[in-house]
């Protein structure tokens, strides 16, 4: 049961990472790349229609997270007390920038709301990647210090924004360090890459042909990061070696991985848009896949050696609650697939000045 | 560890009030849309479907605000509230979660299409999407006024040895008796709101001499919902809860009516402030007996007092709950009045002469989202000192590694955040109300 909500869980991280991923994406290529009024434009017309349903993947995976594994959430979301309330404020800025930027049309309410929206956006991607980045590094649980806990609670934690050796192998790691900063910009590159394959999916016209021309440095830079962050996770304590061992059929994820991240610099000049997309989600998917499974059954990891890691065991709800759980949750899924399909259906294909929303 | 109890309590306060003013119209509009779409569909005049048009463009700012000042209330019980969430999560954490799964997801799906999609979807499909839209806002307050619920009278659950609250019966959750009642309560409340709005901008459209049309017909709207709204968030819907209350939180009850000692026919205060240091009323106007009556429905029935309790159970702000409910009941009395009285003129066709009256409707916006504020704390007051009522105290429930300063930051953040959203909001209600409906009528 507990195998079974964590598979949920991660489905719905994955789906929102996924669907609001491209958003960020867009927004990012909006604050670099978008350079005229007709492109921002472009760019907001790809993401209108979906960004608010796909923006709900995120408050529905935290109300399912709260349920199924009330203490991992109790957990993560006060120790991670300030970086989430960041994120908070950023999605704030982030909508209104989406919703607000036309309904006045005057040149001192649309400049601010435009920045708004792609810095939030950018920050978002990076904030998120952080915090990817400290889950697999794993944070000071219950708060040891010199070999004692200074909380009450073993799940409690308190992660400073940052420690001065900004090392991810300190005792008392803090938020910001060159790891979880890695993964961070792993993240923002993944999804301008990411964005980029979904506007030139649903829009056309000489700003789509610009950003295929963009996505061979992207890929470069990604690559980097990505090679540094997988030896520092190699050499953390979270990774699962023997799981790995014990079964192989666990490789698929890296392996689906890495023909995802191929498939993301070979289609970029394709005319066939779809599978640019469909690489770069492969990617997402069963990149984020294959860090938790490496990690698998710990959730956040502990730092220090007195108090053990969280997993999905000592963090789930009751049998009982979990398994009334899956009815509703299926239920609603199966509703959740069929408002999906009738949305898209309807703005299927490429999206032009009659779809605008202003 | 105090303050930082505060500063947590603070701004859950804060941003819980805040958030509220969005959703309290949307639910009520959402409802109203329908219906004039409903009206267009059935009868084809252009007026129905333009006023719906007009009203879901306020719709869309408001429930815009709704959503992101709604975020960090579901971040909150993690945040804040670590240890509450970490003990109760298995049973708040289902309707929370549901609230994400089924309102949620149908809500914004259908937002885009509703709002921009009505030419490619035509008459019928758009007006299912309005309809999609009601069901959506409605389930999600019902859900989160499930959670609410247990949280006034906990049920179907277990406690084990480590403290944790564990579901036994999922259908129990449902099956509150403190349930209904709160929602009908609440659902009326919000269309009183939404009548006040539709009212004041209708009355604001004829006092200006524009969009005459329009005006009339947001004015009819406005009264007739008005009426049935402010008449039934008295009774039977406020009754019910009051009666739930006096079974479940006698000693809430005797804190929102003031009664230090128990009673035998109590009277209703009309007004009266409550002297914690004498345990009396000062200046007090009653009406003798009816506080029994409306209660157990006998004029003598004995109404148990603050006193009969042990001190450590009373609400902690006595004069705070007091003041909240006196100020909702009080607001909704004058509301049933107002509105009573614009279904007269309404009826002797006389709205548009009584220019006065427009007046009284346009001031009167503000203050039914007074009333729905104070209804709250009554209900959230009242509940102190418990998270859960009887069973969980708020002092255990705070984030034991979120500091005093960390939490105190965030509240003023919140606080400046919401102060220019805000502004940003009204300058867009604003400019809506200015700009008036778009009309497709031929002669106006």
């Amino acid at each position: 049961m507990e195998i079974t909500w964590y598979v949920i869980v991660c489905f719905m991280l994955v789906m929102y990472i996924v669907l609001d991923g491209f958003d960020f994406g867009a927004g990012i290529i909006h604050l670099l790349f978008a350079k005229t009024d007709e492109e921002k434009k472009q760019v907001m017309r790809a993401i209108g229609p979906f960004w608010d349903g796909n923006e709900v993947w995120l408050v529905a995976t935290g109300g399912v997270l709260f349920a199924a594994f009330p203490t991992l959430y109790a957990s993560a979301f006060s120790g991670f007390y300030l970086p989430l309330i960041f994120i908070l404020w950023l999605f704030i800025f982030r909508a209104l920038g989406i919703e607000f930027t036309y309904l006045i049309n005057h040149e001192l309410w649309i400049k601010p709301w435009q920045k708004g929206f792609g810095i939030s956006s950018l920050l978002l991607a990076l904030f998120f990647g952080i915090a990817f980045g400290n889950i697999i590094r794993g944070v000071n649980l219950g708060g040891v210090e010199n070999g004692i806990a200074q909380f009450k609670h073993q799940y409690s934690f308190f992660t400073p924004l940052w420690d001065s050796s900004f090392s991810p192998f300190a005792e008392r790691p803090g938020v910001i360090d060159w790891f979880t900063l890695t993964i961070g910009l792993v993240a923002v590159l993944t999804l301008i890459i990411h964005g980029a394959y979904w506007i030139i999916l649903k829009t056309e016209g000489d700003f789509v042909k610009n950003l295929q021309s963009k996505i061979l440095p992207l890929w470069i830079a990604l690559l980097v990061f990505i090679l540094i962050s997988l030896f520092a996770f190699m050499a953390m304590k979270s990774f699962n070696k023997e799981l790995f061992a014990q079964h192989p059929s666990a490789y698929l994820l890296p392996f689906m991985a890495l023909l995802g991240f191929i498939g993301m610099l070979l289609f970029a000049k394709s005319n066939k848009h779809w599978l640019g997309f469909t690489s770069s989600t492969l990617f997402i998917i069963s990149g984020i896949g294959s860090a938790v499974t490496a990690m698998f059954p710990v959730v956040l990891p502990s730092t220090n050696s007195q108090v053990p890691s969280l997993t999905i065991y000592n963090t789930s709800s009751e049998t009982y609650g979990l398994q009334v759980g899956l009815v509703w949750w299926v239920i609603a899924f199966v509703l959740i697939l069929v408002y999906f399909t009738y949305v898209h259906r309807v703005y299927k294909g490429k999206l032009t000045e009659k779809h605008d929303h202003h | 560890m105090e303050d930082a109890l505060l500063y947590s309590r603070l701004q859950f306060a804060f941003t819980i009030t805040y958030h509220y003013l969005f959703p309290q119209l949307t639910m009520g509009l959402a409802l109203i849309i329908v219906i004039y779409k409903g009206l267009y569909l059935k009868t084809n005049q252009l007026i129905f479907n333009d006023s719906a048009k007009f009203w879901a463009k306020i719709f869309a700012v408001n429930f815009g605000m709704g959503v992101v000042t709604g975020l960090p209330m579901e971040f909150q019980f993690g945040t804040n509230w670590a240890q509450f969430s970490e003990r109760t999560g298995n049973i708040i954490g289902q309707t929370l979660a549901m609230e994400g799964m089924f309102s949620f997801f149908l809500e914004s799906s259908f937002l885009g299409l509703f709002l921009f999609g009505e030419k490619l979807l035509g008459k019928k499909l758009h007006f299912m999407t309005a309809f999609l839209i009601f069901v959506g806002s409605w389930a999600s307050g019902y859900l989160i006024i499930a959670t609410h619920s247990w949280m006034q009278n906990p049920v179907g659950h277990e406690i084990l040895a480590n403290g944790k609250f564990v579901l036994k019966n999922f259908s129990d959750l449902f099956s509150n008796p403190w349930l209904l009642p709160s929602f009908f309560h609440n659902q009326m409340a919000s269309m009183v709101t939404t009548s006040f709005v539709i009212g004041g901008t209708g009355a604001f459209y004829l006092l200006v001499k524009k969009h005459r049309q329009y005006g009339m017909l947001f004015l009819k709207t406005a009264i007739i919902t008005g009426v049935i709204s402010t008449l039934s968030v008295a009774f039977p819907t406020g009754d019910l809860l009051a009666q739930q209350v006096a079974k479940s939180q006698p000693i809430t009850l005797a804190a929102m009516e003031g009664l230090f000692d128990a009673e035998e026919g109590a009277p209703i205060v009309l007004i009266g402030q409550p002297n914690m240091t004498t345990q009396r009323l000062d200046n007090k106007i009653e009406v003798p007996k009816l506080l029994s009556f409306l209660t157990y429905q006998r004029w003598n029935a004995e109404i148990k007092g603050l006193n009969d309790f042990p001190r450590e159970e009373w609400p902690t702000n006595i004069p705070g709950l007091y003041y909240s409910y006196h100020i909702m009941v009080g607001l909704g009395t004058i509301f049933i009045g107002i509105m009573l009285l614009g279904i007269w003129y309404l009826w002797r066709k006389k709205l548009e002469v009584k220019r006065w009256f427009l007046w009284v409707l346009l001031f009167a916006m503000p203050f039914p989202y007074i009333a729905n504020t104070a209804g709250w704390y009554t209900s959230e007051l009242g509940r102190q000192p418990y998270l859960v009522y009887g069973l969980f105290k708020t002092a255990d429930g705070v984030s034991e590694n979120v500091s005093a300063g960390n939490s105190l930051f965030t509240l003023l953040g919140f606080v400046g955040l919401y102060l220019v959203l805000g502004f940003i909001m009204l300058i867009l209600v604003g400019k809506i109300v200015h700009k008036g409906p778009e009309t497709t009528l031929k002669n106006t």
